[in-house]
């Protein structure tokens, strides 16, 4: 009868998950889960003391507004069926295979944390970051709090790349630090800012104004929104060919993004003030090596090669070639912006060309080959399953469809497996953590932290004073 | 008093959300409310997630009316800046948190984006925070 049926369903053992990093991937999978079955218990796991992944550590400090989505992840993380285990690392403090046998369903979330690099000689010299490190250490990311890159010996930063990223980084290098005071940004990074000595920046894309991967919001933000900054774009860059042209008609970004930068190219001609500050854009160039100063380590200038596009056949899409002229571009300050790579962890089958999990709606496959089969109970989303692209909002449909998948196998009756091998959940979870002596940070630990950091922000007129070492942030959490 | 009752009703428009199965609900919104705060105070599953302050794109509905859609101010270059990056963006979408009842928008009836469509064959834009230069 239905009665004992719903009798049946209550007493049934919760289904375990566990979802490994608490940034948007990771806290609308949950949302998504402990929505779409009542039965869900999620424990989500992050190796920082503090949750909400790039929310907090990526999105620019002058971006608040983007950051209001962690009230939302808030409200999740308290539901009685989700748990936040803070400090935690997976690959490290807990392995994969002890997960699997722990929960019934692993979802990994957990970003992309590494650089894809350029291979070109001279990438080690110092002065040289990539835009991921810079952004964690303006952000107060603990693992970057001590990189103080150098400001001050130098007017003439490159960024290479020309994505939003690189839009933010070259956003706050060149942005009144009157107004970075009002931010959340760490305390050490505005000093380091107060100081700069920064007045040019040059934003390096190997395609055209057509191609750039910026969205038009950033590209909005930094071509009216900056005081006392001259842009610069060679009007010739702008013309388009017949490509061009069709690039442009089939994509609405591509489209109103040249719009901004044509506009730009023409306002901010003949505008000359001699204290300006200065953001070139530089279109149609591709690092080649990097050249050392006079004092031989540190970086002097980057060559670049001058490129051309050609059609690449399939996609209508058009890819830059060298076209065997150079020329130097001189710089103390570069900044690699040419995309974030996730890093792999033991037994996770892992596709090291494009660093992203193989998979089939964001169940794991085996390899990315052809027959490759799925791994039972284990999930991927967010950048580790699609790659580093994309606003907090896509992750949140990245979410449905790993989810959506995670139902139809739970229909399917995949996690029913026999009754002696019923899976122990978040106690498992805990037994672990104990047994290593793993000092885990609860939510309400963040929360503390929260607090403190919001008490300290008052004083100075800021929404949040950052905790950035690993060591207060402990400290605050207790 | 029923005077009372019907200065009420006239402050309202009805608006009908068509949810991400096709399902209907029709609600009563006040003059000046948005459609977000509107889907959200009768439950309807419309995200929001910078609330309401222009910087998301997950309040994105359609309009599913090219006329009710017409009679809307033409959305602002920000708003446009939101939609380019909006799932699923249609001809008629809008981001929810800028529609605001008024008399004109009676019977509106606005539909979210589906998401259980398969995300590559929807060809969704991807665009956004990326690497510089996907191509070498
Ligand atoms: C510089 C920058 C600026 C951005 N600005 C914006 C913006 O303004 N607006 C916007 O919409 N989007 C922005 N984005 C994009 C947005 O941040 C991403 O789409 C989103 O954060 C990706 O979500 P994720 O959950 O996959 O990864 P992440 O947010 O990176 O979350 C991963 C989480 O996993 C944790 N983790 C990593 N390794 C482990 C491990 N081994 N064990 C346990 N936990 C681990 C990390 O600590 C982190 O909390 C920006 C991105 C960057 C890089
Ligand atoms: S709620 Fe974020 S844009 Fe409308």
């Amino acid at each position: 009868s239905s009665s004992s049926a719903a009798a049946a369903a209550s007493s049934r053992e919760p289904l375990h998950v566990c979802v490994v990093g608490s940034g948007p991937a990771g806290f609308y999978t949950a949302d998504k889960m402990l929505k779409g079955h009542q039965g869900a218990q999620v424990d989500i796991i992050d190796r920082l003391p503090t949750p909400f992944g790039l929310v907090r550590s990526g999105v620019a400090p002058d971006h608040p507004e983007t950051k209001i989505v962690v009230n939302q992840f808030s409200r999740v993380a308290a539901n009685d069926r989700c748990s936040f285990y803070g400090n935690v690392t997976l690959g490290m403090d807990v392995s994969l295979s002890e997960l699997r046998k722990t929960y019934d369903i692993v979802v990994l979330a957990y970003g992309a944390e590494s650089d894809r690099s350029l291979g070109i000689p001279g990438e080690d010299l110092r002065g040289i970051h990539s835009a991921r490190e810079f952004v964690w250490w303006y952000n107060g990311h603990p693992d970057m709090c001590n990189l103080a890159p150098d400001l001050q010996s130098t007017d003439s930063a490159v960024v290479l790349g020309q994505g939003n990223v690189a839009l933010d980084v070259a956003r706050i290098l060149l942005c009144c630090t009157s107004e970075l005071a009002a931010t959340d940004i760490a305390d050490y990074a505005l000093d380091a800012l107060n100081g700069s000595t920064i007045r040019k920046v040059y934003l390096v894309g190997r395609r055209g104004p057509v191609q750039a991967a910026c969205t038009a919001k950033e590209l909005r933000e930094i071509l009216g929104g900056l005081k006392n900054v001259r842009v610069f774009i060679n009007e010739a860059d702008l013309l388009k060919s017949p490509s061009d042209e069709e690039e442009i008609r089939n994509s609405r970004i591509q489209r109103r993004v040249y719009e901004l930068l044509s506009k730009a190219a023409i306002a901010h001609k003949g505008n000359n003030n001699n204290d300006q500050k200065e953001l070139h854009f530089v279109f149609f160039r591709r690092p080649t090596r990097f050249l050392p100063s006079e004092d031989g380590s540190t970086v002097g200038a980057v060559q670049l090669e001058k490129t051309c596009l050609k059609d690449d056949g399939v996609a209508g899409k058009q890819v830059a070639v060298g076209t065997g002229e150079f020329e130097d571009l001189k710089c103390g300050l570069v900044l690699k912006s040419v995309g974030y790579k996730s890093l792999p962890v033991e037994g996770l089958p892992f596709d090291k060309y494009r660093g992203v999990v193989p998979n089939l709606k964001g169940r794991v496959l085996s390899s990315e080959s052809e027959n490759a089969t799925v791994e039972p109970g284990l999930y991927v989303v967010g950048w580790l399953k699609r790659g580093p692209t994309g606003i907090v909002a896509t992750n949140l449909h990245c979410a449905e469809e790993t989810v959506a998948s995670i139902l139809e196998d739970e229909k399917k009756g995949l996690f029913m497996g026999p009754s002696d091998s019923k899976k122990e959940g978040r106690r498992g979870l805990l037994e672990i953590l104990e047994q290593k002596n793993i000092r885990f940070v609860p939510f309400d630990g963040w929360e503390k932290i929260d607090c403190k950091e919001k008490i300290a922000g008052e004083l100075k007129n800021k929404p949040r004073e950052k905790i950035t070492s690993w060591n207060e942030l402990l400290m605050a959490a207790n | 008093t029923s005077n009372d009752k019907s200065s009420e009703s006239e402050a309202k428009i009805s608006v009908t959300f068509i949810d991400k199965d096709g399902e209907e609900k029709l609600v009563k919104v006040p003059i000046g409310m948005s459609m977000l705060e509107a889907a959200h105070e009768n439950d309807i599953e419309l995200e929001g997630a910078c609330e309401g302050s222009l910087a998301c794109s997950t309040c994105h509905v359609i309009v599913t009316d090219v006329d009710y859609y017409n009679k809307l101010e033409d959305p602002v270059d920000e708003e446009n800046d939101m939609l380019d990056l909006a799932f699923g963006l249609t001809e008629t979408s809008r981001l929810g948190c800028q529609v605001i009842a008024s008399p004109e928008l009676d019977g509106i009836r606005l539909a979210l984006p589906s998401a259980t469509r398969n995300f590559a064959v929807d060809g969704i834009q991807l665009s956004g925070f990326t690497m510089a230069d996907p191509t070498s």
